[in-house]
Parts: C-alpha cells; sequence; structure tokens
C-alpha cells in the first residue's frame, strides 16, 4: 500500500482515538453535559461497546495474519483467545488461593493467589498461545486446506469445553467450571491502579494493544516472512520451488496469529473482569472470521473496520435500533436475536457482490477479478 | 568432466502406482541434458524426485557427491538446485519484480541478487519493460521467461526446466531454446525435460529417451536425432 494512503488511515484512526477518549473521560462524568446527549451516547456508543470492539480488533488482526496473510483457513481461533483469557484469570487473581506468589503484582503482597503484573500477563498469555499455535500447528498443517479447517473447528471446541469442565481434573480445579474465574486484579500503569470501569484508560490501553498488532503486522508484511506467506497463499508448491520452508512459514504464521489471540484473551478478561467458559463459543470464531472477510483479507485497516463495524452492530448498534424502532412504533420485535440472520446475509452479499471486502487488498482483488483480464490474453495470443 | 548431478536405479510411485521404475542418469558438469519421453514416461516424476518434492522408493540421488534423496524441497534449493517447474506456476497476483524476489528467496547476498537480477532481465528484456506488471496479466511466453528467470535468481548450480516450450507459439519455443543454450554458454549446467523432442535434441548435449518409467537410449544428443526409433517414436519421422 502506497505510504501517503497508509498515513491517512493512522491520521483518521488517530483522530477518533483521541475524540473517543475525550469523550469518555471528560464528557461523560462532566455535570453540565445535557442528560439528552448522555443517553443518546450511552444508548448509541457506551463505552464497554466501544472497549469490547477494540479486543476484537486484536484478535482479527491476528486472525488475518493466519487466513489474510498466509491463507491458511482458521475456524477454531476463539480456542487462543480462550486460553489467553484463562492466563489472566490465573495470574491475575486470587483463583489460586493455595499460592501466594506476587511479581510486579498490583495488589497488596498479603493477598493470597498469583498476581503477576498486567503486562507480563499479556506477554504470558500471548506466549502460551503461540506455543498452542505450535502445537496445534505441527501435526494438523500438513493438511490441506478444507481439511485444515475442520481440525481447527475441532481444536476450538475441545479448548472451551476443557475450561468449561475443567473445576475437576483429577481433583485439581483448573478453571472453575461455569462459575469461572471473577475479580481480577487492576492494571497497574505508573503508580496508578485502572480498575474495571476506567473506561477511558482501558480504552486507551487496548488501542495500544491493537495498535501494537498494527505494527507487526506491517512490519512483518514487508519483510522476508510475509513475502513466504504471501508466495504460500498464492502457490504452496511454487513457493517450496522457490526455498521457502512450508512447515515453518505456516508455523510461524500460526504462532503470530495465536500470540494476538492470546494478548485478545488477557483484555478481554480485563474488560469484563473476569473469565466465563460460556463466553468462549465457536460463534466468536466464526465472527472474527467474518470481520476479517468483510473488511477485506490481508488488509490491515480494512480488518480494523470490519472488526469495528460487526462488534458495534452486535453489541451496540442492533440492540439500540431494536429499542428505539420498538419505542417509535410501539412494537417488541426482539432485534438481537436477529444477529446472526443479519450476519449471514451481509456474508452471502459480500461473496455475491463483494467478495475482496470493503477496503479490499490491492492483490485480492487481482485474484477475484482476474477472470476477466485473463480471458482478454488468452483471446490475444490466439490471434 | 565430473558429474554435478547421479541418479542412480531410481524407483518412484504414487502409492502402489509406480511412475519411475528404473531411471538412471547422470549430468556434468556445464552440459545440457535433457529427458524426452511421451507423456506419462515419468519425466516429470523424476524430476520432481530430484527436487525433493517425491520420496523414491528405491535408488539414489547424489549432487556434488553428496546424497540428496529424502530431503526437503527448501534444502534441496539451498544446495542450488532451482527449477523452472511444469505449468510454470508463477505468482499470477505479484509482480515480476515481486517474482523475481521470490526466486532469490534464500539468498542474502544483495550485491549478487541485484546482480543476477540485471543478468536475467538482460536476458529477457521482455521482462524489464514489465517489472512492475503483475505476473498472472502477462502472456504465456512472458510467463515462462518469467518462470526461468525466477529460477536464475536463486543462483542455480543445476537449473532443471520442465516443459519449458508447453503451450507457446513456435516463434517463441525457438526464442526459449535461445535462450536455454545462452544460460549453459554462462556457465550453468541445465537439465531440461520435453516432450519437444526436435527442439530439445538440437540444443542439448545429451539426452535420455524415458518410456514407461525406464531409460530407453540415452546417447549424444545429435545422435538419438538420427537414431531410426526415435526419430519414428518421438520426431515423427
Amino acid at each position: 500500500m502506497a505510504r501517503s494512503s497508509q498515513r491517512k488511515w493512522v491520521t483518521g484512526y488517530l483522530i477518533a482515538v483521541a475524540a473517543i477518549f475525550i469523550i469518555y473521560q471528560f464528557l461523560f462524568p462532566w455535570e453540565g453535559l445535557p442528560i439528552g446527549i448522555y443517553d443518546f451516547l450511552q444508548l448509541w456508543l457506551p463505552p464497554t461497546a466501544v472497549n469490547e470492539s477494540l479486543v476484537y480488533v486484536i484478535c482479527a488482526l491476528g486472525l488475518n495474519i493466519v487466513v489474510g496473510y498466509a491463507g491458511l483457513l482458521d475456524l477454531g481461533y476463539v480456542a487462543f483467545w480462550a486460553i489467553g483469557g484463562y492466563c489472566a484469570g490465573w495470574f491475575m487473581s486470587e483463583f489460586f488461593y493455595q499460592i501466594n506468589l506476587h511479581f510486579f503484582g498490583s495488589v497488596a503482597r498479603t493477598a493470597p493467589g498469583i498476581h503477576v503484573n498486567f503486562w507480563g500477563v499479556l506477554l504470558i498469555g500471548g506466549l502460551v498461545c503461540a506455543f498452542f499455535g505450535i502445537l496445534i500447528g505441527g501435526p494438523t498443517l500438513r493438511l490441506k486446506s478444507d481439511y485444515l479447517a475442520i481440525v481447527t473447528l475441532g481444536f476450538g471446541e475441545i479448548i472451551p469445553q476443557v475450561f468449561f469442565n475443567g473445576d475437576d481434573i483429577a481433583g485439581f480445579n483448573l478453571s472453575n467450571g461455569t462459575k469461572g474465574i471473577t475479580i481480577l486484579d487492576p492494571i497497574p500503569v505508573g503508580a496508578k491502579n485502572i480498575g474495571p470501569f476506567d473506561f477511558g484508560y482501558k480504552f486507551i490501553i487496548f488501542v495500544l494493544l491493537a495498535a501494537l498488532m498494527v505494527f507487526i503486522s506491517l512490519r512483518l508484511r514487508k519483510g522476508k516472512l510475509g513475502r513466504a506467506w504471501l508466495a504460500i497463499r498464492e502457490d504452496e508448491l511454487a513457493a517450496s520451488m522457490m526455498g521457502v520452508p512450508l512447515m515453518q512459514t505456516k508455523l510461524s504464521a500460526y504462532a503470530v496469529g495465536a500470540f494476538a489471540g492470546g494478548l485478545g484473551g488477557v483484555a478481554f478478561a480485563t474488560h469484563v473482569d473476569g473469565v466465563y467458559a460460556e463466553r468462549f463459543n465457536f460463534s466468536i470464531s466464526i465472527f472474527l472470521l467474518a470481520m476479517v472477510v468483510l473488511g477485506g483479507m490481508g488488509n490491515v485497516w480494512g480488518v480494523i473496520i470490519g472488526a469495528l463495524l460487526l462488534s458495534w452492530i452486535n453489541s451496540t448498534g442492533l440492540p439500540a435500533f431494536g429499542t428505539t424502532f420498538n419505542d417509535k412504533f410501539g412494537t417488541s420485535i426482539n432485534f438481537p436475536s436477529f444477529t446472526f440472520l443479519l450476519f449471514g446475509l451481509v456474508l452471502i452479499l459480500m461473496m455475491l457482490y463483494k467478495r475482496e471486502g470493503l477496503i479490499p487488498e490491492s492483490r485480492l482483488r487481482l485474484i477475484l477479478h482476474e477472470g476477466d483480464a485473463e480471458e482478454d490474453l488468452t483471446s490475444k495470443e490466439s490471434k | 568432466m565430473s558429474a554435478l548431478l547421479e541418479v542412480r536405479n531410481l524407483k518412484v510411485g504414487y502409492g502402489k502406482i509406480i511412475a519411475v521404475k528404473d531411471v538412471s542418469i547422470t549430468v556434468n558438469q556445464g552440459e545440457i541434458v535433457t529427458l524426452i519421453g511421451s507423456n506419462g514416461a515419468g519425466k516429470s516424476t523424476t524430476l520432481r524426485t530430484i527436487s525433493g518434492l517425491l520420496k523414491p522408493k528405491s535408488g539414489e540421488i547424489f549432487f556434488e557427491g553428496n546424497r540428496i534423496d529424502g530431503k526437503e524441497g527448501h534444502d534441496v534449493v539451498k544446495l542450488g538446485i532451482c527449477q523452472s517447474p511444469e505449468g510454470r506456476r508463477i505468482f499470477p497476483r505479484m509482480t515480476v519484480s515481486e517474482n523475481l524476489d521470490l526466486g532469490a528467496f534464500l539468498r542474502n547476498d544483495k550485491d549478487g541478487v541485484e546482480a543476477d537480477r540485471e543478468r536475467v532481465l538482460e536476458l529477457f528484456p521482455r521482462l524489464r519493460e514489465r517489472i512492475n506488471q503483475r505476473a498472472g496479466t502477462m502472456s504465456g511466453g512472458e510467463q515462462q521467461m518469467l518462470a526461468v528467470s525466477r529460477a536464475l535468481m536463486g543462483a542455480p548450480k543445476l537449473l532443471m526446466l520442465d516443459e519449458p516450450s508447453m503451450g507457446l507459439a513456435p516463434v517463441l519455443v525457438d526464442m526459449i531454446f535461445e535462450t536455454i543454450t545462452k544460460i549453459r554458454d554462462q556457465g550453468i549446467t541445465i537439465l531440461l525435460i520435453e516432450q519437444n523432442a526436435a527442439a530439445a535434441l538440437d540444443v542439448a548435449d545429451r539426452a535420455y529417451v524415458l518410456e514407461s518409467g525406464t531409460v530407453k537410449i540415452s546417447g549424444k544428443a545429435s545422435d538419438l536425432a538420427k537414431d531410426d526409433a526415435v526419430t519414428k517414436a518421438y520426431l515423427g519421422g
């Protein structure tokens, strides 16, 4: 992508970030704010929805590396999200009360449990997920695309089930089962502790994590590894003939993608201030995939838009529209229950009319429309 | 003359089907050696086995005196065996320039890569004109030039060309084969696989005729071109 257009995207996002931070940090608590504006914002753009959408951005960017860059279809991405979440649960709460381990934690040293600093937990969550990514990728990445998708689908089902039923694994309580792990340590920033309701600051932290993923994506994309990923996506056999080590390259895409899943998992856990197994379901994997497809596979900026848009529709847009609609017309239609109907419809329409996504990567546009160009050439050649 | 590549009693199959029964070939430093034969004779299978994409059932492959059968594809490239595959298999959505970069994927000598890029663009001036064009939008002949150039970017000691004339107009076939000779003259050893036996025998030093997985006849290319059995079967005479 051209440098100037990249700068435009960055500037655009920075302005949006600054505006939202000002709204949440200063406008929201301001007593002079007219109640109408307050209600409007609370209905259409509540802080929790914005923060949640950023978690989706982090994960979608990770999935984009696997699906968009390397062309490996992963239908079980939620597993990494769950593992990241439980890392936060294990290392940032009183869950393992038998142990008393503190590592630059943000709570009093007398508190039982493992209390590792949030930034350390991010790293742990990312690395643990990357490890699992390699573990699951090792035996499965030799499979061709459809089979790989099926195996990852299984992985995405197994991991959450393990956590769901993990309150008594041979007497060991791994996950607290359906009750989940609650009350996580606040996030320490300098001397300040950021609790679950400091939406403004948490927003900034999530933005930083998303920015980190953008940076990683763009850097890798430009380098040798990115070129190898694209080559594999284009033609695996030809790539290996150029000396691209297939397994190693695919595994690295998996590991980087899983790392992002881990970051997202930890972020999500601090966002909801707890870890609940039933939240990690199959629909999240599909949801993330839809974000990548909608935004434009392989295009970082498009994927961000896709993630923000779908996440917002899911958490806020549709329910808010429903409330407004029902109030106006005196109906009682349950709009949020149509979420997946709507997403299904969007995906079908996208595949029919705009397969390359809203903001397509230039290369992908060519894949999907090359039929026309090639026909031209062959007809020219035969003359 | 020393043997750069030596294949001994190679046997390769896909499951129960044996595609190559017993093939032994030698390629010496600086020659063009061609494998000719009809469809299904086992030419491409032999080449795929040399390049590490298939594992032999039995037999041995030596490159510069070291055994290479069973090595992974990317390790074989590292040793200096590069190929222009059957059906060209260029990266259609990437530009010509990016395709060339991928050919040099394993190399770290920036100056050498730059020099080689200049060298292949001199060999195929057409590619210079199209350097920033998406490879998939070029004509078949240009794509074949790119496939050969991409293989050359790997600085090969042995260049393997699988059916470079496939699907090309006669004028382009002549042009490609002329370039093959030029590449040999630059000191690169070539193993050429062709169905177009006449053209292949014309440029090659030595040739092997494959028939249902075994070497039927072998010898100097100029002799084979005159051989009755060969002319009858493969040269349409």
